[in-house]
Formats: structure tokens, C-alpha cells, sequence
């Protein structure tokens, strides 16, 4: 019978990478109702020093493949080695990340052992209600106790949806990275440790890298960031240090009000930034609008954002009542605030 | 040389509108295009063809409709098209689809470069691509955002991961699947769409496939996985305004918030 939760846990350059722990997060909330046990599955070279790490945050088993062939990211030995483990194993549940290591990853190993793969899921849930195990059985389902619902969203965010995978094992998904909450580190906590010897052999390595180069990745287009600082007039016309400070802060990108754009003297405001109806329609996970007054055309580009906070100093500015939090104060004080308070949040967050 | 590229036929979902009493997708008028990733994926295989002289066969299953798709594609410069298309067909998720283009194109015969788009606007997935190449058993990078050599054995390419990239050498025939800054597409000429209407779309269909392809494993009810419901997104609960606050109490709900919310 197929059993446990497996987590392929993601590193680079050696080191566990936050959406491997996130998961092992939501892999212990799982285990409330499924009761199996959560597998940390960590793939490297001379990586066994994180082994405890994934024991801290939940994990009651890591299984451990260290080899050459898995130094750098390759799909082919990394496919390899998670279609065995999932031979040697039968999980009944397996997730990766919904990076872009793990969307190359996942769907290799799903089409090599033959199941479904839901990809970039933000929810997850064991089949609970009476519908739900129906649903499940209805489409043959031989065990919907154990079933997994995942759900994604789809059509640019505008549906989402919740998929199931009723007949083959191990019921597999990607998992957006951010979205899942890591457990408190129990330094304490530990488990088992299962080293598997996956016999790789030089056609494993099918491509040749060439050269491999951290970079910090260049200024994207901001209808592709996730998170946008958006400045209008009432940042100020020199508001782009401070926007960009924060916007780094949370990993994201600066953009700008067309007030601001046609401003000649506001020289940090490009075309390319400006959001509204005349510039580009975004939906990032979070828009925040920084002494943006929030007129029809600038709303029309940006009322679809996941989550809305607005700085204002004017209580009655139309953008509050498309904010799901309002702030009515001074922009050129609160955001060199907030931007401090990120900065020591992020630093803590390191583990 | 032979380049075959997978592309889909979309809708726009910048305007996306959604029944709020169905929560279905509302398909009339809703413009359709060439998924982006794939129309690079396009401009790609012409600039290769242009150096080397490779032909390009451009693929697409979908409905009948999908033909404007690959008629676009012939009139930038694509020699032949193919639809793949039936009825048993529909319903597919990603592991039946897959299955079923890479029958296609074992029947068209295998290609030395084959380019997918690395995933479509509607379904966001990112999974064909590499399905398609795990049935084709060939090797594949993705996320590919520059070619810089390519050769009759072999071609080097640039992977974007979110932290750097990778220059990766390999060896034909290999999927690439292509992402938007990999090629700007050209636009249609005039007598590329003149053209383009004048040739036959192949149309490959059950009948054509069906003794290559996993019979249980395709269409509603061979795929994997199922959808169990859909539902529009929630609308968002009326937003909190706070004021007459001090500037650290602000930013400490503002912290909160986004903690709430999973943004930190």
C-alpha cells in the first residue's frame, strides 16, 4: 500500500531552500489527518550537513541521495533519483516546489512512474466531507480516505480550481513557493536517517553545463512581479531610492502612477513603469500604493492585485476603498519605517 | 534539419471575464492568441531556420478553431502545420495530452529540435513540455532564454533559474521548452498570410494515433487527474482604513497584513 508524504526538498549551491521547509510545513499539517509519515527526500553532492535542518522543521525521515551526478541541477540523474525513491517507497503523496527546478523536475518523474501531476497548487487538503469522498470514489477512488485535494489557480488567476488524482499513486503536486508556512524550529526534534545509493552511470549525465553563474536576476517587466511598490505625486519626485528600497525588501519591482510618468521633473518615472489604463494592467500577490490618489484609469490597472495596501495622507483618496488596508499617513515616513521593520524581518527569517 | 514547435491556441486572459452566477469562464468574444512562450518558441525555430535552412513543422492539439493558431504560425514563416484533433481527445490533463502530441510526433517523425513553450496563459502549468519529452525519451532543458550555437549534433543553450543561469551544451534531438525573453516574435507578412491560407493543414486525429497512444490514459477519463470543482475567485472582503495612528503603529499593521496574507 502506498504510504507517507514525501517532500523533495530543493537546494542550491548546497544549501535547503525555504519552499523545501515550507513544505515539510504543510507535509505535518497533512499528517494530522492522514496520519502517514512526512519523508524529507534531499538530492545533492556533500550534503548531508542539512540533514538536521529538515528534521527541525518537521521531518520524521530524510532520505538521502548524495552522489557527483546530483551537484548541480540536471534533470535527468535528479529524475532518476526521485523515480527511484518513489519506486523503493510507494509514497502515497509527493510535492516539490513550483520552482523552476521543480516544474522541470516533477512533471519528468510523474510521466517516468506513470501519475498525475497538479502543478503550482496553493492549497492542499486530505478528502474529508461526504461529497469529497464521493466525488473521489465516483471517479475510482479505492481508498478517498487517503485522497488529497489540490488546489491551483487558473485563467490568470481568475478561477481556481480543485484537482484530484483518483487512481494512481503517488498523488503528486507542485507547490507555490511563499504560499505554505514553515512549523517553528525545534531544534531538538530529530528522526531517521535513510541514505539510498542510486547507481548513476555517465548516460545519466546527458547534458553538458558549460558554465553556471549566480547573477541577481535583471529588472522584469512589471506585469510579471509579484509584489510592486508603486509610487505616485505624493512619494515625491525623488521617491525612487526609497520605493526601490522596499520594493527589495520584499522581492519585488517599483512602479509608478501616470501622474508621476508625465511628470517631466519626476526623472525616475519611465514609460515602462506606469500602471493604469493607459500603462499596464498588473495582478501581483501585492500592490502597494505609496501617495497614489487612485483614479479611475490608475484602479482599472491594478484592482485585480491580490492584496491592496494603500499610504495615503488624504483620508478621503478613492484608492482606500479598493485597499484591503488603508493607511492615512505620511508616505516619506512610514515607508523608510516599513522598509527597516522588512530588513529585520528578513533577517530573522534566515535560518 | 527538422524543428517541430508545440504551440496553443488561448484565450487573452488579461481580459478574462467570469460568469459570477456559473463561475465559469465567459468564452464569448474573448480574443484568442498564440500562447507567448510558444510564439517565442516560434521566432526561435525561424531564426534557426535561417541560419541552417531546418524546415519547421508547427503542431497544435486543440479544437478545429485552432487552425487560425497555426496558420499564424505558417505566415511568419512556418512550412507546415498540424493539428491534432478529435473528440476523444478532449477533457485530456497534462499527462494524456502529452502522451498524445508525442504520438503525433513519432508519426511525423522525430525532429532534431523540438521547442515548446515552457507553459500557456490559461492553464499556467509548465508541465507538457517536459511530459513531452520524458514520452519522446529525449533530453530537455527549459526555461531556455538564449540559443548561442547550433549545430547538426548538438546546440548550446542559456537556462534561466531565479537565481543565475545555466550555459548547457546538448545533444540532438532535445526539447527546449522557451520562455518570453528568448526571441521577440516577428510580425506576419502580407504575403505570408496570403500563403498561410493557401496551405493544407495536416489534421491528425484518432484514427491516425491510436495504436501508439495508452488507450486509458487519454481524454476525462484516461487522464490522472480529475477536476473535482471550480469556483471564481473570492471577492475581496471591504478593506480597513486606519488613521490617527502613530507612524510605527502603522507600520506594525502594515507588517501584520502581510504576514497575514503570506506575502513575508
Amino acid at each position: 500500500m502506498s504510504k507517507g508524504i514525501f517532500i523533495v526538498v530543493e537546494q542550491r549551491d548546497g544549501k535547503v531552500q525555504n519552499v523545501g521547509l515550507e513544505l515539510i510545513g504543510e507535509a505535518t499539517r497533512l499528517k494530522a489527518d492522514l496520519g502517514d509519515d512526512v519523508y524529507a527526500v534531499l538530492l545533492g553532492c556533500g550534503i548531508e550537513g542539512e540533514v538536521n535542518k529538515l528534521y527541525h522543521f518537521g521531518a520524521d525521515k530524510v532520505i538521502l541521495v548524495d552522489s557527483d551526478y546530483l551537484k548541480n541541477y540536471v534533470t535527468e540523474p535528479y529524475t532518476k533519483a526521485v523515480t527511484e525513491v518513489v519506486n523503493k517507497f510507494d509514497p502515497e503523496i509527493m510535492l516539490f516546489g513550483a520552482s523552476s527546478i521543480g516544474r522541470d523536475l516533477a512533471p519528468r518523474v510523474a510521466s517516468r512512474v506513470k501519475t498525475g501531476l497538479v502543478a503550482d497548487t496553493t492549497g492542499l487538503r486530505m478528502a474529508k466531507t461526504e461529497q469529497e469522498l464521493q466525488q473521489e470514489a465516483a471517479h475510482g477512488c479505492k481508498d478517498p480516505e487517503r485522497a488529497l485535494l489540490m488546489t491551483r489557480p487558473a485563467f490568470g488567476g481568475n478561477l481556481l480550481a480543485t484537482l484530484m488524482c483518483p487512481r494512481t499513486k503517488p498523488q503528486m503536486a507542485t507547490v507555490r513557493p511563499g504560499v505554505m508556512k514553515k512549523i517553528d524550529k525545534d531544534e531538538t526534534r530529530t528522526g531517521e536517517l535513510i541514505k539510498l545509493d542510486v547507481q548513476f552511470t555517465p548516460e545519466d549525465m546527458n547534458v553538458e553545463i558549460i558554465e553556471a553563474v549566480k547573477a541577481n536576476k535583471k529588472m522584469v517587466d512589471i506585469t510579471e512581479a509579484k509584489v510592486l511598490v508603486s509610487g505616485g505625486r505624493g512619494a515625491g519626485r525623488d521617491a525612487y531610492e526609497m520605493l526601490r528600497a522596499c520594493a527589495d525588501e520584499l522581492g519585488g519591482e517599483v512602479s509608478a502612477s501616470r501622474a508621476c510618468v508625465d511628470d517631466q521633473a519626476c526623472e525616475w518615472a519611465k514609460t515602462e513603469m506606469q500602471v493604469g489604463q493607459t500603462g499596464k494592467t498588473v495582478r501581483p500577490d501585492l500592490y502597494l500604493a505609496c501617495g497614489i490618489s487612485g483614479a479611475i484609469q490608475h484602479v482599472a490597472g491594478m484592482e485585480n492585485s491580490d492584496l491592496v495596501i494603500a499610504i495615503n495622507k488624504n483620508d478621503t483618496a478613492p484608492i482606500f476603498s479598493v485597499s484591503d488596508l488603508g493607511i492615512v499617513g505620511d508616505v516619506k515616513k512610514i515607508l523608510p519605517k516599513l522598509t527597516t521593520a522588512l530588513k529585520k524581518y528578513n533577517a530573522d527569517k534566515l535560518v | 534539419m527538422k524543428i517541430i514547435v508545440c504551440i496553443k491556441q488561448v484565450p487573452d486572459t488579461v481580459d478574462v471575464k467570469i460568469d459570477p452566477k456559473t463561475g465559469n469562464l465567459i468564452r464569448e468574444g474573448l480574443p484568442v492568441i498564440i500562447n507567448p512562450d510558444d510564439k517565442a518558441g516560434i521566432e526561435a525555430a525561424l531564426a534557426i531556420k535561417e541560419q541552417t535552412g531546418a524546415t519547421i513543422q508547427v503542431v497544435s492539439m486543440g479544437p478545429p478553431q485552432a487552425d487560425v493558431a497555426l496558420r499564424e504560425a505558417l505566415a511568419m514563416g512556418c512550412d507546415e502545420a498540424v493539428l491534432i484533433s478529435a473528440r476523444e481527445f478532449g477533457g485530456s490533463d497534462t499527462y494524456a495530452t502529452s502522451g498524445i502530441i508525442a504520438a503525433a510526433i513519432r508519426k511525423l517523425g522525430m525532429p532534431e529540435i523540438l521547442i515548446t513553450g515552457r507553459q500557456a496563459i490559461d492553464g499556467d502549468t509548465a508541465q507538457v513540455g517536459p511530459q513531452i519529452g520524458e514520452k519522446l525519451h529525449i533530453p530537455q532543458v527549459s526555461y531556455v532564454e538564449e540559443i548561442q550555437e547550433v549545430t547538426a549534433d548538438h546546440l548550446i543553450v542559456k537556462r534561466q533559474f531565479e537565481d543565475g543561469y545555466h550555459i548547457i551544451k546538448i545533444k540532438t534531438p532535445c526539447l527546449l521548452t522557451a520562455i518570453g525573453e528568448l526571441a521577440k516574435p516577428r510580425y506576419m507578412t502580407v504575403s505570408g498570410i496570403v500563403e498561410a491560407y493557401n496551405k493544407e493543414i495536416k489534421v491528425l486525429g484518432f484514427e491516425e494515433l491510436k495504436d501508439d497512444l495508452e488507450l486509458d490514459m487519454i481524454g476525462t477519463k484516461g487522464s490522472p487527474t480529475n477536476v473535482y470543482q471550480s469556483f471564481p475567485k473570492q471577492l475581496k472582503a471591504p478593506g480597513t482604513v486606519l488613521k490617527d495612528m502613530s507612524d510605527d503603529e502603522l507600520v506594525a499593521a502594515i507588517m501584520a497584513k502581510l504576514e497575514e496574507k503570506h506575502v513575508i
